[in-house]
């Protein structure tokens, strides 16, 4: 059982456990945790590799909980949201998931998110900061009631290819039915949980929302279920890897929320973040349309784009050039790695018009560090199609059980 | 039926009005929509008692520019006065009155007197230069367009042209509050409370709240196109010059529908495309130019799902309630104040015997209270005009700085008590004028956002400050009497220059209209 000390009172402890703590403590075996929106939170359990590996070939637990959500209901709640983001909330059915972003004024990103549709008047909007100042002066005129609910609700991501399973294992019946992006109401020993088909790795996977005092029990459940299926929890850099890889982006690494940026030029438009799909000019007016409508009719003077780099040295943080030489600067990397499954290197990087375009080539600057000697390493890249990786397997309906 | 207009402007207010008629002066096809019965909006006249009539809010003419009363030939569509030139007296507890008449003060001794009228001329000087940024669309700032660009170098170039010494002078006073620039100049403290007392009227400030020296130079800079006639009373009352304005839209073109509510503007491919009734009637135009208040205009009739949240947020951060009173009274026969005489009755009387008695009647206001010894602006328009009242009857007319909009206490248990302080403030100095009284009636800013759907009651809008000046009126994105909604303009006292029946946001507005249809 938990073999680790009490916790001590929250004023000693600025950040919070989760319900799940007690379990990831126990599972730590390097004792790596971070910070996330005010929780500790796991960034290793044992090593990155085998976590990773987790995700693509067997299934990986993730605690989701300290994801900031918001429930918001009310007569104009479906108004109210297609005001706010750039997708078309109306055509959201009840109990379907979107992935969305939504703008300022300049049609710069704020955040990117997604919105369950829970009932026809209820959603869940899950950000990855709290920024209910904004919501709530978005919900000036409108009838809707917005309240944070993080701490109520225990999150588990459940994602790699044996994920449904082990959910079938864990005597759920009825989840093959759920298609991505779908909602399902289920119960575990008559405890009520919510699953939708939605995660962050691009692979097969569910994730699992509880009541708190529900949490350890759900965990317990998966893992003795998915004993036999490869069940491994992982942290955050484990799950870093395969969002790059199915080429998702991450506030703050990939773009900065354009209500805290101070510098000019910072904030990114989804269009230069690669998102245009995600953006209904035709649905009537939204946060930040009428500058996007502007900005659709120009070329983006730059544009996030994907990449393969010779070699196998990731090309993290690494500075683009147009030249061998290095002397004409075109953009910068803000995610990379080498991919263990697609055997490429990889990244998502921000690239001046025009190099930008699918097939360009160019050059990355690439730091290595070799028993504390630096090294500098100039490769070529080229913009090639995003996700790197997207398995049939993520899309299957019943999913595979394995 | 569809009737289609070119423009459709709401409310039929004095800035609605001139905007219309310069409209269709302009060869648009113009329908002026007013919610009330009588045009007008706040700058009309209304029977308050019986056969007792009164200019409902402002009750002087003083800054509407002549040249807009050249171009809608007010005078020949019936605009009279009563009185013109009118004086100014600041009452004396001790009946040493000071008289100002046509830019001259007596009462003071010499010293004063010298001080006084260097530094009015100065001022004057300074509102000179600051009128033709009063009578200008705002540039906007970060834009390359030309008009911008000029806008600005015309800015500085009024600040510049004053020469250095005056321009120092200017740029060192402008921010300042006018406690202190009266303290600096002068000593009398009759004489400060004065000049304090037109630089606070209609605000939310006292004398020591910054910037009250710009709204001061505000107030003369507005009232140096008015010529002669500055410090009018139209005969009839304010519901006169509306009558005239809305005869110059009429005979121009425009069409004047009154007992109009408009609920809602109509919006077609993020358009403004016309206006839809309380009573269900949709009307559409090319154009939509709203007098109403921007929190009005914005978050009521046109809603906020057509606006950005950002945006929204600033209008609603848009300082827009009022803290100015009106105070109303039916008087069985003439006002007495001590030593005043006849001439002195006609013109406009002060009740700010100094720089701390206007101060102390601020302080309660910040915290949801009424002034105790409120600062008063007093006319007796029947001493000038017989017409409002029954014969040898008179009304006297009065805005009262301050009140709040939501006092502690609610208004249903104040107004008896606050018309009480008020009557017997002004009995100090005008003995047995409760004895006179038949009628009383009082607007407190609650009252005047339900009568006349200014949104906070605030005389001007919204507040009058830096924050909310100029470039920035009502607030960045609405500035140059448009909108963030192609086809929908502002011409209100919301918009630059701001309140007072000024006339020249609703001129403005109709040159925007026009130029975009260009």
């Amino acid at each position: 059982m938990n073999a680790t000390a009490p916790l001590p009172p929250p004023f000693l402890q600025p950040l919070l456990p989760t319900p799940f703590h007690a379990r990831s403590r126990a599972a730590s075996r390097v004792d790596q945790f971070v910070p996330w929106a005010g929780y500790t939170t796991v960034d290793v359990y044992t090593t990155v590799e085998q976590e990773y590996f987790a995700i693509r070939n067997t299934c990986s637990v993730y605690d989701l909980t300290p994801m900031v959500k918001y429930r918001i209901t009310g007569a104009d709640a479906e108004r109210y949201l297609n005001r706010l983001v750039t997708r078309d909330v109306r055509k959201l059915k009840p109990n379907r998931v979107a992935y969305t972003v939504w703008c300022n004024d300049a049609g710069h990103v704020i955040d990117d998110g997604t919105i369950f549709r829970l009932a026809a008047s209820e959603f869940l909007l899950c950000t990855a900061e709290r920024q209910l100042n904004w919501l709530l002066d978005s919900a000036i005129g409108f009838d809707v009631a917005i309240a944070e609910i993080t701490e109520t609700i225990a999150a588990l991501s459940l994602q790699g290819p044996t994920a449904y399973g082990v959910l079938k294992s864990a005597g759920l019946t009825g989840v093959e039915r759920l298609k991505p992006f779908d909602i399902g109401r289920f119960a575990m020993n008559d405890r009520p949980i919510t699953i939708s088909r939605t995660g962050f790795t691009g692979d097969l996977g569910y994730e699992l929302w509880m009541q708190p005092q529900d949490a350890e029990f759900v965990w317990d459940s998966l893992m003795a279920a998915g004993s036999s299926r490869g069940i491994r929890p992982i942290g955050s850099q484990a799950l870093n890897m395969a969002r790059i890889e199915a080429g998702f982006i991450m506030p703050n690494l990939d773009f900065v929320n354009s209500e805290t940026t101070v510098r000019i030029g910072r904030d990114r438009s989804p269009y230069e973040l690669g998102l245009e799909w995600l953006v209904d000019l035709k649905k009537g007016h939204f946060n930040g349309r009428r500058a996007l409508l502007e900005e659709q009719r120009r070329r983006p003077a730059r544009r996030l784009v994907g990449l393969d780099i010779d070699g196998n040295k990731p090309a993290e943080k690494a500075l683009l050039y147009a030249d061998r030489h290095c002397s004409r600067q075109i953009g910068a990397v803000s995610s990379a790695m080498w991919s263990p499954t697609c055997k490429r290197n990889i990244a998502l990087a921000m690239v001046d018009a025009p190099h930008f375009d699918m097939g360009r080539q160019f050059w990355a600057e690439i730091y290595l560090c070799r028993e504390l000697v630096w090294e500098r390493r100039v490769a070529r890249a080229r913009v090639v199609e995003k996700p790197f990786f997207m398995p049939e397997r993520r899309k299957l309906t019943p999913p595979g059980d394995r | 039926m569809t009737t289609s207009y070119d423009s459709i402007v709401i409310g039929g207010g004095h800035n609605g009005l001139v905007c219309a008629a310069y409209l269709a002066r302009g060869g648009k096809r113009v329908l002026v929509l007013e919610a009330a019965d009588q045009v007008g909006g706040a700058a009309v006249t209304r029977e308050f008692a019986p056969g007792f009539r009164v200019s409902a809010c402002a009750h002087l003419l003083h800054m509407l520019p002549q040249t807009i009363a050249n171009d809608l030939a007010l005078a020949k569509h019936g605009l009279e006065f009563a009185a013109q030139g009118m004086s100014t007296t600041a009452l004396s507890q001790e009946a040493a009155h000071l008289r100002f008449s046509r830019g001259a003060v007596s009462g003071i001794d010499h010293a004063d007197h010298a001080a006084y009228t260097s530094l009015m001329a100065r001022l004057r000087k300074f509102a000179a230069h600051l009128r033709p940024i009063l009578e200008m669309t705002p540039p906007r700032l970060g834009t390359s367009a030309w008009a911008d660009q000029t806008g600005l170098l015309r800015l500085a170039w009024q600040v510049r042209s004053l020469g250095r010494a005056d321009m120092r002078e200017l740029l060192r006073i402008i921010g300042m509050n006018v406690y202190d620039l009266a303290e600096e100049h002068l000593t009398s403290p009759l004489l400060r409370g004065a000049l304090a007392f037109d630089a606070v009227l209609g605000t939310n400030s006292g004398p020591r709240a910054p910037g009250t020296v710009l709204t001061l130079l505000y107030r003369m800079a507005a009232e140096t196109a008015v010529g002669a006639a500055a410090m009018a009373q139209p005969k009839g009352g304010m519901g006169a010059l509306s009558d005239a304005l809305a005869a110059a839209a009429r005979v121009a073109g425009a069409e004047i529908r009154t007992g109009a509510r408009v609920d809602r503007i109509l919006v077609r491919d993020d358009r403004a495309a016309g206006v839809v009734l309380a009573d269900g009637e949709t009307i559409e135009a090319s154009s939509v130019i709203s007098s109403a208040d921007p929190r009005t205009t914005f978050l009521r009739l046109l809603g906020t799902e057509h606006l950005d949240t950002g945006f929204v947020r600033r209008i609603d951060h848009f300082r827009h309630r009022g803290l100015t009173t009106k105070l109303h009274l039916a008087l069985s026969g003439p006002p007495s104040f001590s030593s005043v005489d006849d001439a002195t009755l006609r013109g406009r009387i002060l009740i700010a015997p100094s720089l701390d008695y206007i101060e102390n009647a601020f302080n309660p206001s910040k915290y949801g209270e009424c002034s105790e010894a409120p600062a008063i602006e007093i006319v007796v328009p029947t001493a000038s005009d017989p017409s409002l009242a029954p014969p040898g009857q008179h009304v006297l007319s009065a805005i009262v700085q301050y009140a709040p909009y939501a006092p502690k206490l609610s208004w249903d248990k104040l107004r008896q008590p606050f018309i009480d302080c008020l009557i017997d403030t002004i009995e100090q100095y005008a003995p047995g004028l409760r004895k006179l009284i038949v009628a009383a009636e009082l607007l407190t800013p609650a009252d005047i956002e339900q009568q006349f759907g200014i949104a906070g009651g605030h005389w001007h809008h919204g507040e009058l400050a830096f924050d909310q000046f100029f470039m920035v009126r009502p607030v960045p994105g609405a500035a140059q009497y448009n909108s963030p909604v192609e086809n929908l303009f502002l011409c209100g006292a919301g918009s630059h220059p701001g309140g007072g029946v000024m006339g020249i946001a609703g001129r403005n507005a109709a040159r925007q209209v026009l130029k975009k249809a260009a």
